[in-house]
């Protein structure tokens, strides 16, 4: 399969590749690893005139830490989270899902950045940024936005990005304290997509519960915050009661079809299922981390 | 567009539309067909090949993103006239049937030893859980790997070192 005929531009500058989307807009795709482009470009769902690789811009494929937070570059790949003692050590629900996504041949090129801009409601890291809170960090010519991946999957491989803009980096704040996460996936063979994921991450102080995230593959039009589940735990502690309550709350939130990998009520209750489980394994591991 | 990469050591150049594939560069413009295509999905890793020492799905890759990188395929792992051990440990336990997967299969085992000499079981069978065998034949493909990994063991370190730049 050929994609529809394109231009190719590589700049070698942001001011370079921000100056092409400014001119181009809508009619470019930006592209990084191509994991999921070059397949929409061969099956055609996506015909753009354009195609921006920013595979050979500077120091963005850099997993550094600035105040408070983690910062992921556009071209980061999902192999180098594998491979990151630095989020093993703070984010070790990134590590532990990263196994899960993809294929390893994939994860070779595919990046994260990528992946959360490409929005869809099956892929992992979406969910995963909406448990850990994390920013999207977006640039144009007019400067940097700053945007929330709570509020930024619009629809399905829809996002509030706008044409001009291209996504340098995810933010994710550091946790404080006790934290603890997990990834809990149930996919039919390596390389599918999910049927249900679910992310979770929790911080503690004492045995009470300060910050929770809770993000849902799969089970909507886009990724899901489980906000109602989230806010359930503030401030309790994660006894048998409060973490069937979350995955009840969570169940309610989501939204699945029936489809080849199973009916919309079995999915629901894989949230639910899925939600207690992160939420025993990621209080495992927040009792483990010395502050 | 003119796009040179280096192709089992060698500089290979030529004029590509920008949608034009690795793979299909590799097989059409350079009649390498040892690189196979499979699914053209990203599914089957049948057109496996190392860029920069890592194996990738060459159908999901541009030909033009490979401007001025390195590429390895199954025609650059033997070793002069001599196969290369991974090759050696394919031809030893059968690691293979019709043989469609086993470029991709030679490759994702001779990256994974160069990262990790002396992998367990369970360390090959995740390497290549992005590559599949239509004749399900991956038990003799793990042994495969792993006889190629005590062959490499064997002899001193560097000498075995099939799929470099």
């Amino acid at each position: 399969m050929f994609p529809a005929a394109f231009d190719y531009r590589a700049p070698v500058s942001l001011d370079e590749a921000l100056g092409l989307l400014a001119e181009q807009g809508d009619a470019a795709k930006v592209m990084a690893g191509g994991q999921s482009l070059i397949p929409l470009l061969r099956l055609r769902f996506a015909q753009p005139a354009l195609v921006i690789d920013i595979g050979r811009l500077p120091s963005m494929a850099e997993i550094t830490r600035d105040d408070g937070h983690i910062r992921i570059g556009a071209l980061v790949r999902h192999v180098d989270i594998e491979r990151s003692t630095e989020l093993a050590k703070h984010l070790p629900l990134m590590v532990e899902a990263v196994h899960w996504i993809a294929d390893p041949l994939v994860r070779n090129r595919g990046t994260v950045v990528g992946s959360v801009c490409h929005a869809d409601p099956s892929g992992d890291w979406g969910s995963i940024m909406l448990a850990l809170n994390a920013d999207v960090v977006a640039q144009s010519k007019k400067g940097e936005r700053v945007i929330p991946v709570d509020g930024f999957f619009e629809g399905p491989f829809t996002t509030t990005l706008r044409p001009d803009e291209v996504v340098t980096a995810i933010r994710i704040p550091l946790p404080s304290g006790h934290a603890g996460g997990s990834y809990h996936k149930l996919e039919r063979k390596v390389g599918d997509f999910a049927t249900v994921a679910v992310s979770v991450q929790v911080e503690l102080e004492g045995r009470k519960v300060t910050r929770a995230g809770i993000g849902l593959t799969a089970v909507s039009a886009t990724n899901i915050k489980a906000k109602k589940a989230e806010q359930a735990l503030i401030g309790r502690e994660l006894t048998d009661d409060v973490i069937a309550e979350a995955g009840r709350l969570a169940a309610e939130a989501a939204e699945p079809k029936d489809d080849i990998r199973g009916t919309a009520a079995y999915k629901k209750d894989v949230v639910r299922v899925f939600v207690q489980r992160g939420l025993r394994a990621a209080l495992a591991r927040a009792q483990e981390v010395k502050a | 567009m003119k796009v040179t990469m280096r192709v089992n050591g060698a500089e290979r150049s030529g004029d590509v539309e920008p949608r034009v594939l690795l793979v299909d560069f590799l097989r059409t413009n350079l009649r390498q067909t040892g690189t196979h295509i499979g699914c053209d999905t990203t599914s089957c890793g049948a057109c496996t090949v190392l860029l920069d020492g890592e194996p990738v799905k060459s159908c999901t890759v541009l030909a033009v993103q490979v401007e001025g990188r390195g590429i390895i395929t199954v025609e650059g792992l033997a070793e002069g006239a001599n196969l290369s051990p991974m090759q050696a440990g394919f031809h030893e336990e059968h690691g293979l049937q019709c043989g469609f997967c086993t470029p991709g299969m030679m490759l994702v085992g001779t990256a994974l030893l160069k990262r990790n000499p002396n992998p367990t079981e369970d360390e090959i069978r995740w390497a290549i859980s992005g590559n599949i065998c239509r004749c399900t034949g991956y038990m003799n493909i793990v042994k495969a790997i792993q006889h190629a990994a005590k062959a490499q063991a064997k002899v001193p370190a560097g000498a075995a070192a099939a799929g470099g730049q």
